[in-house]
């Protein structure tokens, strides 16, 4: 059987670790925590035979700055963790974006605030789009929803690392990274990448390369940010990435990412089966946001109902996107049980009749 | 006409932002004079700490990375990890690997990562004005310990080379200074063994270098290497605490 075609069915950390293996990642640095310790074990198994490094960390700031080491080299390397060990790699991130470095870091998050608990949370939207470090900078952010989209977005975020020298974030949650799904391990078609010539690789036969972010020449700093930022310019042109379910005819829109997503397009599914026209709007890509599509959309739609597993995040980026005459209803629900499709409707519903169709 | 002394070829040729007679000089031809003893300088990687050194890349004629405050060991071993051809080094100092970063030293040195860890060791935090370091003597006066370290709030300067020595991971471990042409010669010696243990993949080597920062300890530059014999070498003793002669894994 052709290996990069095989079905499996795996768990969604899984896919991750495949997906990273496949784009030829073969360095990895990571200190445990639940629920993302399927990733680290799998790859301490599957990178050595491939030549690989895998590193259990002292820390997730050890695990971060590992990472920035092995990215400075032009080497495709990964770390992952969940919400309170990402709160600890903050300065490396703010470090490695500073210095223009590709590299990987998966999310798996689970509830904070604090020790909070493992149970799926999206409470680390802000955090993970809003930069999450000091200093004015984004890191580029991908929520998958299935076991297959954990795989491919993993895939896809060491080309776009390499594309825009910038770190990507995989942010998924507890739900996502232990349910088991069939997967397609087809890679996807390579992508045109810039040439690393800003490695360090020893200055052989050519000027030595640095890799830093102190800048303190009169003006140096400034434009290294403008510069910084027209990447993050470039990206909201270039990358932006969603999915839309039954919106055409729709009054009302779902806007839901990861897997509060899962649970929305039931909702879709049984609201449909009644007659009631929703839809569902899935961004795929959170930073950058597809705000231009739910504009569009919300120039024929002027409803919108913002589902998430927090008490309202990326409700802020729904409100910004759409037309000022749409209306932005919001159904959050923090840590603790999935909210079901049942309830959710229910919600729905009352905002449905708002919209004059019901 | 034979030249016996000329600056090492993986310096740049630029003057160094350092105050008179600080030490940090000193160093930096140091590790530059091992870098060209060895030939290494296409292949050797500088780690710079966030610090008085952290000008590195201004200096090395070599590719520099620039690390966090104390995580220059994690970020060098993540370098080797990923290219173990590469000689990769880092200077840090006693805030840098004494306070912020010790766990990533500690653990840098127990994995025995195959890099050199310069600890630049002035018993105080130059860069940010002359704080009280981990390794700031007991009784020494800085901006923060104005009345003087005292072991009761404070605790005791912490000796990072036999510390480092305990560990199974490190290779090589030696205490050094440069206040005086016969210490200078010994650390020539350390730095260039510590570099020959990479190369020849024995495993992690520090050399611990006592340094003077006359600025922050308020002294002429002749006052400094004199405290550097009188106050600083009792309490931190030179020599080499640790010398493997072979990996241990062959
Ligand atoms: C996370 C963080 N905390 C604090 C600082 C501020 N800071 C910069 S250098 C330094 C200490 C420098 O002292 P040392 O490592 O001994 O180096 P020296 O300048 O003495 O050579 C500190 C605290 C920082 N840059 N980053
Ligand atoms: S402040 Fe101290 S350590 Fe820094 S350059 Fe000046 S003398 Fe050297
Ligand atoms: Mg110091």
């Amino acid at each position: 059987m052709d290996q990069s075609c095989e079905k499996v069915l795996v768990r969604g950390n899984e896919a991750i670790a495949m997906g990273a293996i496949d784009a030829g990642c073969r360095l990895f640095f990571g200190y445990p925590i639940t629920p993302q310790n399927e990733i680290p074990e799998y790859l301490s198994k599957h990178l050595p035979p491939l030549g690989g490094e895998f590193i259990q960390a002292e820390s997730e700031i050890a695990s971060i700055n590992l990472l920035l080491g092995a990215s400075a080299t032009g080497s495709r390397a990964m770390t992952s963790s969940s919400s309170p060990g990402i709160s600890l790699m903050q300065e490396g991130i703010s470090y490695m974006a500073g210095s223009e470095l590709p590299a990987v870091i998966i999310n798996i998050s689970r509830s904070g605030p604090g020790l909070g608990g493992i149970s799926a949370s999206q409470g680390d939207y802000f955090q993970a789009t809003r930069g999450g470090g000091h200093g004015d900078y984004r890191v580029l952010v991908l929520a998958p929803s299935t076991v297959q989209e954990m795989y491919e977005l993993t895939y896809l975020a060491f080309d776009l690392a390499e594309k825009y020298r910038n770190p990507v974030m995989i942010l998924g949650d507890a739900l996502l990274g232990q349910m088991k799904e069939p997967l397609i391990r087809k890679k996807p078609p390579p992508m045109d990448l810039p040439p690393k010539d800003w490695a360090l690789t020893g200055a052989k036969g050519r000027k030595p390369n640095r890799i830093k972010s102190l800048y303190l020449q009169e003006g140096e700093l400034t434009e290294h940010n403008w510069k910084l930022y027209k990447k993050y310019e470039r990206m909201k042109q270039e990358e932006i990435r969603f999915e839309v379910i039954e919106t055409e005819d729709a009054h009302l829109i779902i806007v839901a990412f990861g897997s509060m997503a899962r649970v929305a397009r039931s909702v879709v599914e049984m609201a449909r089966r009644e007659g009631v026209k929703v839809g569902l709007f899935r961004p795929i890509t959170l930073f950058p946001y597809p705000e231009k599509p739910l504009r569009e959309i919300s120039r024929r739609v002027k409803h919108f109902l913002t589902v998430e597993l927090n008490t309202g995040q990326m409700l802020e980026d729904v409100r910004l996107s759409v037309e000022r005459d749409a209306e932005v209803y919001f159904y959050g629900k923090p840590p603790g049980a999935l909210p079901t499709p049942e309830e959710i409707l229910e919600q729905l519903k009352k905002y449905y009749g708002r919209s004059g169709s019901a | 006409m034979e030249i016996v002394f000329k600056r090492p070829e993986c310096l740049i040729d630029v003057p160094f932002h350092f105050c008179p007679g600080c030490h940090h000089g000193i160093v930096h031809r140091l590790v530059g004079e091992a870098i060209d003893y060895f030939k290494i300088r296409e292949r050797t990687i500088g780690v710079a700490s966030v610090g008085c050194s952290v000008f590195m890349y201004d200096y090395f004629n070599i590719d520099v990375l620039e690390a966090p405050h104390g995580r220059a060991s994690a970020v060098a071993s993540g370098v080797k990890r990923a290219r173990k051809d590469l000689i990769v080094f880092t200077i840090q100092g006693d805030g840098d690997l004494g306070a912020i970063g010790i766990a990533e030293g500690i653990h840098t040195a127990n994995r025995g990562e195959n890099i050199t860890l310069i600890f630049a060791n002035n018993g105080i935090y130059g860069m940010t004005g002359g704080q009280m370091a981990p390794t700031t003597l007991l009784g020494q006066k800085t901006t923060t310990s104005p009345y003087g370290r005292n072991f009761t709030y404070d605790g005791y300067p912490i000796r990072m080379a036999e510390m480092i020595a305990t560990l199974e991971g490190s290779a090589f471990v030696a205490r050094v200074a440069v206040n005086n042409p016969s210490n200078l010669m010994k650390a020539k010696q350390a730095i260039r063994k510590a570099f020959q243990m990479q190369i020849e993949g024995i495993g992690f080597s520090m050399v611990e270098v006592l340094m003077s920062c006359p600025t922050n300890w308020g002294l002429s530059s002749l006052e400094a290497n004199r405290r550097v014999e009188e106050e600083m070498i009792p309490y931190f003793p030179l020599g080499i605490f640790k010398e493997r002669k072979m990996a241990d894994y062959l």
